[in-house]
């Protein structure tokens, strides 16, 4: 099970800095969530993690540096926040996709590859959706298929983008339920990017505040979301309500808009 | 429950094998001298190398089958399976439904090139020799390359490449107008190529292409896989371990490679590089495994068929196969558009 490393990562995009010297470490097996305002580079952090935008400084995975794409499509598997399906594909077809770094692109599916998909159609409830088409589910049913694609990778890490954004509040629950469980059965490390703060300190072990291209905060969901600190990153007014299973972040009575 | 990844199914393959077959003997049976189906089999088969069977034929009435008509009806099969198969990968590699064989300018620069050869009378009509198919075919890969430096510079993504085709084919066509409108008295000549013929004069033709067809079938067919992963976009690609980058560049170039040799030996054929790839997908379903082979078996027989309409139609003259294939091709697609159930792009 490998754990990450990422130190001095530096982005800049079209001239513009995105990410200035992150550091960040997610141990073996941890849930790690990532919050911070719009625009802060949180799916900059998750790309540049992924290897898929150009970026300076050091990732570790497992204690490797994975130049590869292959290499690291075996490790890390990726959630988009919006992820392109294609028109006329089946749920079975988009699913063997994530065997791709198994099976290499010109190799033909071998029955392993089918076999893992089958599992993992079954582990997610979607078997009978195997012949299906993708854009014809529903969001929660299709974010499944996202996740399935993702499991067939057989990779230690699960790296997701907004898994909850689109999905309302039960399949939102459904969905990071079903990731935790199959952290557990599966010893999965996940990097998550979150927008809902309450959610960000439900689930997870871990949270990291981005702003301005750094990790500028991370701890326990106590420490890290207080009322100072998301007035200060967040711009907003909000109230937080110890609860026994972690802090509910609700937004104060509206004094900002009317002063 | 069973659950089956996509594949080429053996029925499907048989049914694609089936259909050529038939617009095979139909396009060797058909004409000013008909022939019977059985008899067209005989005599195909007679003329393997090394197989002999009698068909029962006169030897005039055998020659018109293997002599005539024959290359003809293999030099369209291998143009129509390379501009479908090549329209189908263009569509993959930039996922775009409405993209062509044509669209980094081989159109344009083959027929610049062809109209240059035929103003300078380098044409000798004599197959192997002639310079109008090689001023073409070079016209072709130029323009591709000129995209391909162009959209290089436009910044390296899929748009700019799609946009710098435009511009090429815009400009390699301002070229051809002009060198024509100098030379207008090739006027008639530079038309007819523009519109496309498979006319032969003996093998050379399909003797000409039948390598590229080669190299381009054999590229594209192994790149099949690929461009299915290629249809989640090419973050998610990457994202999968693949390079879409480099996907994409080596099924261009042989898509580009492929339709440059068809055109420069059989002119400037429209449609069939979207036409035959979308009903296809249509049919079959959208994945490149299928589409792949299937656009070879589909797009051999719609050109043989559509040849066999353009020489038979108006008898005893011919219409341009680029009109056959467009006036027969676009009702057609109507009908299988209307039919099908199927949300493929």
């Amino acid at each position: 099970m490998p754990s990450i490393t990422a130190s001095g990562l530096v982005v800049a995009l079209g001239g513009t800095s995105i990410l200035s010297g992150v550091e960040l470490n997610v141990a073996a097996g941890e849930w790690l969530n990532i919050i911070g305002p719009n625009g802060a580079g949180k799916t900059t952090l998750l790309r540049s993690l992924l290897g898929t935008i150009d970026h300076e400084g050091r990732i570790e995975i497992g204690g490797f540096e994975l130049d590869k794409p292959q290499d690291r499509a075996r490790v890390l598997a990726y959630v988009p926040q919006s992820p392109v399906i294609p028109p006329g594909m089946y749920v079975v077809d988009y699913v063997m996709l994530g065997r791709t770094p198994h099976r290499g692109i010109f190799a033909r599916d071998t029955d392993t590859d089918v076999e893992v998909a089958i599992d993992v159609l079954s582990r997610l409830d979607l078997a009978g959706f195997a012949e299906r088409e993708v854009r014809s589910l529903s969001g929660g049913e299709r974010q499944r298929v996202v996740l399935a694609r993702a499991l067939a990778q057989q990779a230690d890490v699960l790296l997701l983008d907004e898994p909850t954004t689109a999905l309302d509040l039960g399949h939102q629950q459904d969905v990071l339920d079903l990731v935790d469980g199959l952290r557990r059965e599966r010893g999965l490390t996940v990097i998550a990017t979150l927008h809902d703060l309450t959610l960000a300190a439900r689930y997870g072990d871990r949270i990291a505040l981005l702003a301005d291209g750094r990790i500028v905060k991370s701890g326990a969901p106590t420490e890290v979301l207080t009322a100072d600190v998301i007035a200060e990153h967040f711009g907003a007014n909000v109230r937080i309500i110890n609860e026994p299973d972690g802090p509910v972040i609700v937004p104060a009575s509206p004094e900002r808009i009317r002063r | 429950m069973t659950i089956e990844p996509a594949r080429l199914r053996a029925g499907t393959l048989a049914a694609g094998f089936a259909v050529l077959l038939v617009a095979v003997v139909a396009g060797l049976g058909l004409g000013p001298v008909g022939i019977a189906p059985q008899a067209v089999l005989y005599a195909l088969v007679d003329a393997l190398p090394g197989v002999s069977a009698d068909s029962g034929l006169s030897s005039i009435h055998e020659a018109i089958v293997q002599e005539v008509r024959l290359p003809r009806v293999v030099l369209g099969l291998l143009v129509g399976a390379t501009l479908s198969v090549s329209g189908a990968a263009y569509q993959g590699a930039f996922r775009n439904p409405l993209v062509d064989p044509y669209l980094l300018g081989v159109a344009a620069g083959a027929g610049l090139g062809a109209t240059i050869a035929i103003t300078q009378n380098l044409g000798d009509g004599s197959g192997f020799t002639d310079l109008v198919p090689l001023s073409a075919f070079a016209g072709a890969l130029f323009a591709v390359a000129l995209s391909y430096g162009a959209g290089y510079i436009g910044g390296r993504s899929t748009a700019s490449l799609v946009l710098a085709g435009v511009a090429v084919a815009s400009f390699l066509t301002a070229c051809q107008t002009y060198v024509l409108q100098a030379n207008s008295d090739a006027f008639r000549e530079v038309y007819s190529w523009i519109l496309g013929r498979v006319a032969t004069s003996g093998w050379s033709e399909p003797l000409l292409l039948l390598p590229y067809f080669v190299v381009a079938v054999a590229v594209m067919l192994r790149y099949r896989r690929a461009l299915d992963i290629l249809a989640v976009g090419d973050e998610e690609a990457q994202a999968l371990g693949i390079d879409p980058r480099r996907v994409r560049i080596h099924v261009v170039v042989a898509a580009s490679l492929g339709a440059a040799a068809a055109v420069s030996v059989s002119g400037l054929i429209g449609f069939v590089g979207i036409i035959v790839p979308h009903v296809v997908r249509l049919s079959f379903g959208t994945s490149y495994r299928v589409l792949i082979p299937l656009s070879i078996l589909f797009g051999g027989a719609f050109m043989v068929l559509a040849d066999l309409a353009a020489r038979t139609l108006v008898e005893p003259a011919e219409l341009p196969i680029g009109v056959v294939t467009a006036f027969l091709g676009a009702p057609f697609f109507v009908v299988v558009l209307r039919m099908s159930r199927r949300e493929v792009w």
